[in-house]
């Protein structure tokens, strides 16, 4: 990032090209993913497409390539600082979970709100339990009947509940239009970014040497 | 507080929770089933009962899930159904819906388990034993073993002559307290209780004697040739 010009600059950069990259094609495959699932579960969809094997074998090597961008985007320095914002959660963030009026800004939001780091991860554990559940119903020979049995039934309830995620997690990027520029072009406001993400905002727009902010 | 620049501070709240999800979906893999089957029992009277058909849309008790292999399936009548028995036999046979259905019938209780893992216990299922209309066909000594066809004009599926002689693989005309509806394969199926469900052919058109039994549909994608459910 640039080094700190005095205070006030329109934009800000929020995601580098590495972590729009890991995004975008992690959101193709799991769409892709949710599309061939409700035709292989869903008994009248299953019947109306049909060609049941190359639905089931789009899905799972979408599913085997899906935590392949996550993994990769670990060679790039502004993930790995991003997804260690995501993995801690300070006394502030349990507070803003807590919180009726989170959205008022009284309480300082870094770089990612707690409702982000949560969602990341559900979303990356949930992902990975869906390889391993996916891997036993595919090759029926790893595993005995009863855990593919179970492997089903923790397969169904997981990937209900990362539909459920990923429809929460577009519809606050629906009502968010500055928080889609930021993971479009990698730039937001900085008014947005002083509102949504204050404790952020300030270290990058003003630097970090202003510490005079603590609460 | 800063959380920029340097070791973000707090607890690593998101591992414990990936860590936490992996444990819960290994516990579910091994315990899984036990809690489904619990769960399907409790649920499958209200599921039948469900006039919005909600209960069916959650992973709640066990439901079929609906398999076919090609693009469309034509629908077969009473009027337009035929099977045909054909091959190594001394006594080759056409038999429409009504034939089938004026012959000897064997009702049987008994699960479904599909080779993924996904099953659904203690269906209802009624037909003509294979065995009778094997009988009839009076097989030649080189056939070992039987092949069916599906008018869907695409899935094969075999077994041998022995496994198909078992009183529990029935030539379905109903299941689940009425006829074998279309999806389910219809008008009739092959239901074999002992083995996968991918050897329980649906849309049953044809049964063919054969000597040595031909890899089917699943087979060249990697299933087993014998089918037969192993704990």
């Amino acid at each position: 990032m640039t080094p700190p010009s005095k205070p006030a600059r329109r934009y800000l950069d929020r995601f580098s090209r590495a972590e729009r990259t890991v995004h975008r094609i992690t959101a193709t495959l799991m769409i892709v993913c949710i599309v061939t699932a409700a035709v292989l579960y869903n008994g009248s969809l299953s019947i109306k497409v049909g060609h049941r094997h190359v639905v089931e074998l789009i899905h799972v090597y979408a599913g085997f390539a899906l935590p392949a961008p996550m993994l990769l985007g670990l060679a790039s320095a502004a993930y790995r600082a991003d997804l260690a914002r995501l993995n801690r959660f300070s006394p502030s963030d349990w507070r803003w979970l807590r919180s009726r009026t989170r959205r008022d800004g009284s309480i300082r939001v870094g770089k990612f709100n707690a409702g982000q780091k949560l969602n990341a991860a559900l979303t990356a554990g949930a992902i990975l339990v869906l390889l391993g559940s996916g891997l036993l119903m595919y090759y029926p020979g790893l595993a005995r009947l009863s855990w593919r049995t179970g492997a089903t039934f923790v397969h169904d309830w997981f990937a209900l509940a990362v539909g459920l995620l990923v429809l929460g997690h577009i519809a606050y990027a629906i009502k968010d239009r500055e928080a889609r520029r930021g993971m479009r072009t990698g730039r937001v406001s900085a008014s947005w970014a002083h509102g949504e993400h204050a404790a952020w905002a300030q270290d990058v727009d003003v630097g970090p040497d202003q510490d005079d902010k603590r609460p | 507080m800063s959380d920029e620049g340097g070791e973000p501070a707090g607890a690593p709240v998101g591992r414990r929770t990936v860590l936490g999800l992996l444990a819960l979906g290994g516990a579910g893999i091994v315990g899984g089933s036990w809690v489904q089957n619990g769960l399907a029992r409790l649920l499958a009277p209200i599921e039948s009962r469900d006039p919005t058909g909600l209960v069916a849309l959650f992973p709640l008790g066990a439901a079929f899930r609906f398999y076919s292999v090609t693009g469309s399936v034509p629908t077969k009548t009473a009027a337009t159904y035929r099977l045909t028995v054909s091959g190594l036999i001394a006594r080759p046979a056409t038999y429409t819906l009504p034939d089938l259905q004026a012959m000897p019938q064997t009702a049987l209780v008994s699960d479904f388990h599909c080779v993924t893992g996904w099953q659904v216990l203690d269906v209802h299922w009624a037909g003509v034993p294979l065995s009778a209309l094997l009988d009839l066909a009076e097989p030649s000594a080189e056939a070992t073993a039987v092949r069916f066809r599906s008018f869907d004009g695409t899935y094969t599926e075999s077994m041998s002559l022995s496994q198909a002689r078992r009183p529990d693989v029935i030539v379905a005309l109903r299941m689940l307290g009425g006829p074998v509806s279309h999806d389910h394969g219809g008008p009739v199926r092959i239901y074999a209780a002992s083995m996968y469900g991918y050897k329980s052919t649906k849309w049953l058109s044809g049964i063919e004697l054969t000597h040595g039994e031909v890899p089917g549909y699943w087979e060249h994608r990697g299933y087993a040739l014998d089918g037969t459910i192993r704990n």
